[in-house]
């Protein structure tokens, strides 16, 4: 038994050792507090010039900061001090105005070598870094609704234009229902929608009187609908957020009906939720003249009235809007500046021109959401949100001449109003109301604290650790503690390197790994002094030591690993953070208790000859 | 052979059975009756986080916030006196923390908002199953492995070993009545990854031995295993109840109980793999005859 390692096998171990340590190095430099300035829109060219208007405005107001970087689309200047980063924000976002995105930011100062090697730091999850965490349903089945009602009024009017007779026609849950008098009519009616709208699958019954028929969604369609409802959803979302300026959101599609939104880093979580979560629209009405439509109150009843009846059909919507601006008018009032697409010009166009001395409405549409307490066949209270919906008229206005493409609208609040309107408006409306069902708001100073004592569990969890091996298996207890101070600059260089997110159960799973990874250390170093107390000679006793323990450690982690997998894929947040950094605990902590150590004692006592093991 | 003590380990099997019986009939008599505490992931209502700059006293802010209108708010200490952790059941509102913010703040108190959570009604039935759903799933796969890598008997008996320790985990957080949240969930199935760690390691040498003394009862099989695994068991124990500690004690309150959980579990996970997985092997009647088939490579020293 010589257990001396061939070259290239402690060649790798030198390798994976430096590997570890250069990928688990960008965690050692601290972030610098920054600020990012960006354009409203893409065609914004942020250079040397505006970077030279930013530092001025810094330099006024005290502001220490090191040298910015504009690239052309955004400028980036790193603060001194992380206290004055608010105070560097409202500066610069005062001086620049409100056509110029600022946000906080973290920039890295990873140097350079490092990041030329792909080094970068752990991503911190929100539960560490502070931030929002939103998760939003979108309601669907009012998507299918709003469709639904839009074919409605579209089949009234072409059976009318056909001359085709029909008793009644309305919307009953998810199905349009139409009632005729005869025979005739109904087949009529039938092949017209047959023809004109594929969409919808038409049924009815002989026999019946009234002859009913019912269309319905076909589940393609349907189905497309949801779809496209969740797509707007996000892309408005995305805007909103991107208006919020922050540095890196995350918006993404959860399941079928969710949205999921990370906004790391926001302090004032009171005016991101009022922008995310708020769901507007407007949408352009005629006033009616007959008795039909709908009546809506005034926003602010002022001195027309507490309320009108308007068109039910909508002239525009939001969804036409392509650009929105705040702006005050003559008198000093707000108001907000709207340009339409061709398709919304044309139609608004098309509306006002026939009905000049008419009255035009604005209505404001906000979707919201209460929760009912209820209580079901178990007697348990059950809380069920409810979508409810509310419809306001902000302005009523006589047309005095054709609208085209561009306009504005007065008689709002005031001039916060007009700009989270104008808001809404430009980063697009969104295609079905959505509500919150979860919330995790964390304090930047909560999320600091947590590092910390993430920590200093794991270095005080570890030197116990550490002095535990060292006092009960003295010599080999030092080539123990040196895998086990590896394993962690691995999990570390792993982690970065995976782009794996950082959370605090993350912390408590490597403070877990660091706490077992040694049993596979445990069970080799068992094994060797079994061995000995046999009467086997030192080399061949570690030799057989390593080797019988290593069935026992892999199936022993392979199950763990099973059941770290589970974890990960049933979790949420910061529970797949603890799968994570337990899986990646596991496979590191193998190489290093098994290979590693093997080779350190390779190194101190193989192919000597020794009598006695400190052991 | 080896000079290591043999403790009679399955001797006093039947005591094991009746303490572990005991464990269990209360477990589950707690959990059926009085079931667990939900945290606010799986119960679903608003939390709310503060911190001022002075120790704050729970009673005037509980007061203050039923004069503004809430109803029934429980308002405790979080870790530090300065810490207020508020929570509202039942009638969660998008602006619900803006609005008990304003209350707190109405007489000039310096107050920061720490954290909020708010999980819908939905979110914690859907969190509730996935969880329960989750351990199921666990335990069927590791079974499955244990089946193919060991045999049957073997896998039988580290699937009741864990069932044993998760529900006696769970038992003891519904006793105590302390909180079960979706970081207590990840720690339970922790504790699962642990105890059959611990277990899988007994049941190797069981096997091992089986197929290399070949005199020996099945008993005597098992003390012997038991023995000779049994300072690797307590030692790894030890290493992870340290870091346990560092965690209950320095990793502050929000990972306080997720500690605790895996203090319970790695405790009875310990004790469960020597005596609930041996003695279910040995119910069983696991024989020499189960192992007869070898898996390649499993003792075949495999050095140059």
């Amino acid at each position: 038994m010589l257990n001396k390692f061939p070259l290239w096998k402690n060649l790798m171990i030198l390798l994976i050792v430096a590997f570890g340590f250069i990928y688990a190095s960008p965690n050692l430099f601290p972030p610098d507090p920054a600020i990012q300035l960006s354009g409203q829109s893409g065609a914004m060219v942020i250079d040397q010039l505006v970077l030279d208007q930013v530092e001025k405005s810094l330099d006024e107001a005290g502001i220490e900061y090191f040298a910015g970087e504009a690239d052309g689309e955004s400028l980036l200047v790193r603060l001194q001090d992380i206290k004055m980063q608010l105070r560097a924000k409202e500066v610069i976002q005062a001086e620049m105005g409100g056509n110029y995105i600022v946000a906080l930011n973290l920039a890295p100062t990873t140097p350079d070598w490092l990041s030329s090697l792909g080094g970068v730091p752990m991503k911190l999850g929100l539960d560490l870094s502070g931030g929002v965490h939103f998760l939003l349903e979108v309601d669907l089945d009012s998507a299918l609704a709003v469709r639904l009602e839009g074919d409605l009024q579209d089949i009234k009017a072409t059976l009318r234009e056909d001359r085709i007779r029909y008793r009644s026609f309305e919307l009953v849950g998810n199905q349009i229902i139409g009632q005729f008098r005869d025979a005739e009519q109904i087949e009529k009616a039938t092949a017209l929608i047959r023809s004109n709208y594929r969409d919808l699958q038409p049924q009815y019954k002989n026999g019946q009187n009234p002859l009913s028929l019912v269309l319905q969604l076909s589940d393609i369609a349907g189905n497309l609908i949801e779809d496209n409802a969740i797509k707007q959803n996000l892309t408005s979302l995305r805007n909103r957020v991107n208006e919020l300026g922050v540095s890196e959101p995350l918006v993404s599609r959860q399941g079928k009906n969710r949205i999921v939104v990370e906004l790391p880093g926001v302090q004032d979580t009171a005016e991101a939720k009022r922008i995310i979560g708020k769901t507007a629209n407007l949408e352009f009405r005629l006033e009616s003249l007959t008795k039909s439509g709908e009546t809506f109150k005034f926003r602010n009843p002022g001195g027309q009235g507490p309320e009108a009846r308007l068109e039910n059909k909508a002239v525009i919507t939001g969804e036409n809007v392509t650009d929105a601006r705040a702006s005050f008018d003559e008198n000093g009032r707000p108001q907000v500046n709207i340009t339409l697409d061709a398709k919304g010009g044309w139609q608004m166009g098309h509306a006002t021109r026939d009905n000049i001395g008419r009255r035009l409405s604005v209505l404001f549409i906000e979707y919201k959401t209460k929760l009912e307490k209820s209580i079901d066949e178990n007697g348990e209270v059950v809380i069920t949100p409810i979508p409810f919906v509310e419809k306001h008229i902000i302005s009523l206005a006589t047309i005095q001449a054709q609208l085209g493409k561009q306009f504005r609208i007065t008689g709002l609040d005031g001039q916060r109003e007009s700009s989270e309107l104008a808001l809404l408006l430009r980063a697009g409306a969104l295609a079905a109301p959505m509500y919150i069902v979860e919330e995790r708001t964390i304090g930047p100073s909560l999320g600091a604290d947590n590092i910390q004592l993430g920590v200093k569990s794991v270095t005080v969890g570890m030197a116990m650790v550490l002095v535990f091996m060292l006092v009960i298996y003295r010599a080999f207890g030092i080539a123990a503690n040196i895998a086990l101070g590896m394993n962690l600059v691995l999990l570390i260089a792993f982690m970065s390197l995976l782009g794996a997110t950082l959370t605090l159960p993350g912390i408590a799973g490597i403070v877990l790994t660091v706490g077992m990874a040694v049993d596979a250390n445990v069970l080799i170093f068992s094994r060797i002094r079994e061995e000995l107390a046999e009467g086997a000679s030192v080399q061949s006793a570690i030799s057989a030591g390593y080797d019988r323990a290593f069935v026992s450690i892999l199936d022993a982690n392979i199950t763990t690993l099973i059941v770290a997998l589970i974890l990960f894929l049933i979790g949420s947040g910061p529970v797949q953070g603890f799968a994570v950094t337990l899986s990646i605990g596991i496979l590191t902590s193998m190489f290093t208790s098994i290979v590693m150590t093997r080779g350190l004692v390779n190194m101190v006592i193989g192919g000597r000859k020794i009598d006695k093991l400190w052991i | 052979m080896t000079t290591a003590k043999i403790y009679n380990f399955m001797g006093i099997r039947r005591y094991a059975v009746v303490f572990s019986a005991l464990m269990l009939t209360v477990s589950v008599w707690s959990l059926y009756s009085q079931g667990l505490v939900l945290g606010l992931d799986f119960s679903g209502g608003t939390q709310i986080e503060v911190g001022y700059e002075e120790p704050a006293d729970v009673a005037v802010i509980r007061q203050q916030l039923e004069s503004a209108g809430f109803e029934g708010p429980v308002v405790v200490h979080f870790g530090a006196e300065t810490d207020v952790l508020i929570r509202l059941q039942g009638e969660p509102d998008q602006a619900l923390s803006e609005k008990v913010l304003q209350v707190l703040q109405s007489n000039n108190a310096k107050i920061e908002l720490r954290r909020v959570d708010f999980v819908g009604p939905q979110i914690g039935d859907e969190l509730r199953e996935d969880g329960g759903l989750g351990m199921l799933t666990a335990l069927a796969v590791v079974m499955l492995y244990v089946a193919i890598r060991f045999q049957l008997k073997f896998s039988i008996g580290a699937v009741l070993a864990l069932a044993h320790d998760v529900i006696i985990t769970l038992g003891i957080f519904s006793l105590a009545r302390l909180e079960f949240d979706l970081t207590v969930l990840a720690a339970v199935l922790a504790v699962v990854g642990y105890s059959l760690n611990d277990t899988i390691v007994v049941s190797d040498r069981i096997r091992e031995n089986f197929r290399k003394i070949r005199k020996a009862t099945p008993i005597e099989v098992i003390n012997e295993s038991l023995s000779q695994t049994l300072w690797r068991t307590i030692n790894t124990s030890v290493t992870t109840m340290l870091v346990l500690l560092a965690l209950f004690f320095i990793g502050g309150e929000l990972i306080h109980n997720f500690a605790v959980a895996l203090m319970i579990g790695v405790g009875i996970g310990t004790y469960s793999s020597i005596y609930v997985a041996a003695t279910v092997m040995l119910a069983l009647k696991v024989d020499r005859e189960d192992l007869l088939e070898p898996v390649e490579g499993e003792l075949v020293d495999d050095l140059p």
